[in-house]
């Protein structure tokens, strides 16, 4: 099955120039983009699969000696193309905050406390439904200093290679009903609302477990679109 | 039918204890030494420093790089064309130090076939990532030392000379083992060529 990269489809993505966000001023280019033919060299891509991923990469709260602090969380969904069909056997990988709202990152000066429990670190790799599923805590929000009480909703980063060099993507997953929606400038570069809220997770009480955690689930929709659609047998 | 992509987010600062943590006690999968023990061809170095619209070197970037085999053929099954046993994965991730700089050592790539048929040059795709960028910046490296390149169909779509050369790796000379140098200009002066992809 070959794939296809329409352009229009990377509209979705925020300009590398956003006013909000302090830090975009000095590092996007000013001369345009050159348009790149999709050649060999864009259509193909790393692939990286299960022999990459360990199970304790997929559970954030077992990486340690002891339970970290905070609310237990199980995010899963399904890594999909644009034709909604699933996108099997490509790598997450996934970094966050602890429940305080602090990264291990020796650069992340927040007061706020270590978890001697919770790197925040992991890895999972999509079934052949192209599902996925992990545990961890649910992350703190955290100030940065883009501007003044400036506070970066909860989130956790994603990073996912799929079936090609076009369609990587590095992004954020945000939790439903978060109040600093409006004041994140990183959340808002993505003026489509639309495309906004598919960067949202849904809280889901099916994948909840009774006495344990939480669920949420997020799905991620990669570029890509079926080359050649099969056409649909009809018996009649 | 899906509604759309997902958009992309910036990495942020605080992605190297996950996706570059040679510091860290997380493991490492991947690295910024892509040979292998079987791997043929000519051995290189590749160097340089990410700069900002200032000029400065920006100590919070990751690069990563996607390339052929020195027979000019990719680990991955879209290109269908028989590959040797040499392991060889043609990805590499690697950070930027304090001041910018990276650094990765693999194979020179060989071509690869382009559009209508014509050859590409050896070339190696390189994505840009940072905290300050929305979403990651496609660039190519070319090497200066290639002949191919003056019929490159990709390199011809930068008809200016002195932007073309921001898409070419100069050869260091004096260095143990081939080395080339490429600095990535997000802005300004100097500016390196980036690609829609
Ligand atoms: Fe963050």
């Amino acid at each position: 099955m070959g794939l296809i990269y329409p352009r229009e489809s990377a509209l979705a993505h925020p300009s590398n120039s956003f006013e909000g966000y302090r830090s975009t001023a000095k590092r996007h280019p000013k001369r345009p983009l050159v348009i790149l033919p999709h050649t060999l060299s864009e259509v193909t891509g790393p692939v990286y699969g299960h022999e990459i991923v360990r199970p304790e990469d997929a559970d954030l709260t077992l990486q340690h000696a002891g339970e970290p602090l905070g609310e237990r969380i199980i995010v899963s969904g399904r890594v999909l193309d644009e034709d909604g069909r699933p996108v099997p056997n490509t790598l997450l990988e996934v970094w966050q905050a602890n429940a305080a709202g602090r990264y291990v990152h020796v650069a992340d000066q927040h007061p706020a406390p270590l978890d001697p429990n919770f790197t925040g670190a992991g890895r999972v790799v999509t079934d052949d439904e192209g599902r996925y599923r992990f545990v961890t805590i649910r992350p703190g929000a955290y100030p940065w200093r883009n501007h003044h009480n400036a506070w970066r909703p909860a989130h956790i980063h994603f990073s996912l290679f799929g079936p090609s060099y076009l369609s990587r993507l590095v992004t954020q997953m945000y939790f439903p009903g978060d109040p600093l929606f409006p004041f994140d400038p990183i959340f808002n570069s993505v003026t489509d609302e639309r495309a906004r809220n598919r960067m949202v997770s849904r809280f889901d009480l099916d994948t909840t477990q009774p006495e344990w955690a939480l669920g949420f689930v997020f799905d991620i929709v990669l570029r890509g679109r079926n080359a050649t659609p099969m056409e649909e047998p009809h018996d009649d | 039918m899906t509604d759309g992509i997902t958009p992309s987010q910036t990495v942020g600062p605080y992605f190297a204890y996950c996706l570059t943590p040679k510091d860290y006690d997380t493991r490492e999968i991947f690295s910024a030494d892509l040979t292998t023990p079987a791997i043929g061809g000519d051995r290189i170095r590749v160097v340089g420093q990410v700069l900002d619209g200032d000029g400065v070197g920006i100590g919070d970037a990751m690069i990563e790089i996607w390339q052929a085999d020195p027979e000019g053929r990719y680990a991955h099954p879209a290109d269908d064309r028989a590959r040797g046993n040499s392991g060889f994965a043609g990805f590499g991730r690697a950070p930027t130090t304090p001041d910018g700089m990276y650094a990765f050592t693999t194979v020179k790539p060989g071509q690869v076939p382009g559009p209508n048929g014509k050859p590409q040059a050896p070339h190696i795709a390189v994505t840009v990532f940072a905290r300050g960028m929305l979403k990651h910046l496609y660039t190519r490296i070319y090497f200066e030392d290639e002949s191919a390149n003056a019929a490159d169909p990709i390199l011809a779509l930068v008809p200016d000379e002195e932007a073309r050369r921001t898409l070419i790796a100069r050869r260091l000379a004096g260095e143990a083992e081939p080395t080339y140098r490429f600095d990535i200009r997000l802005q300004g002066e100097g500016e390196t060529v980036f690609f829609e992809a």
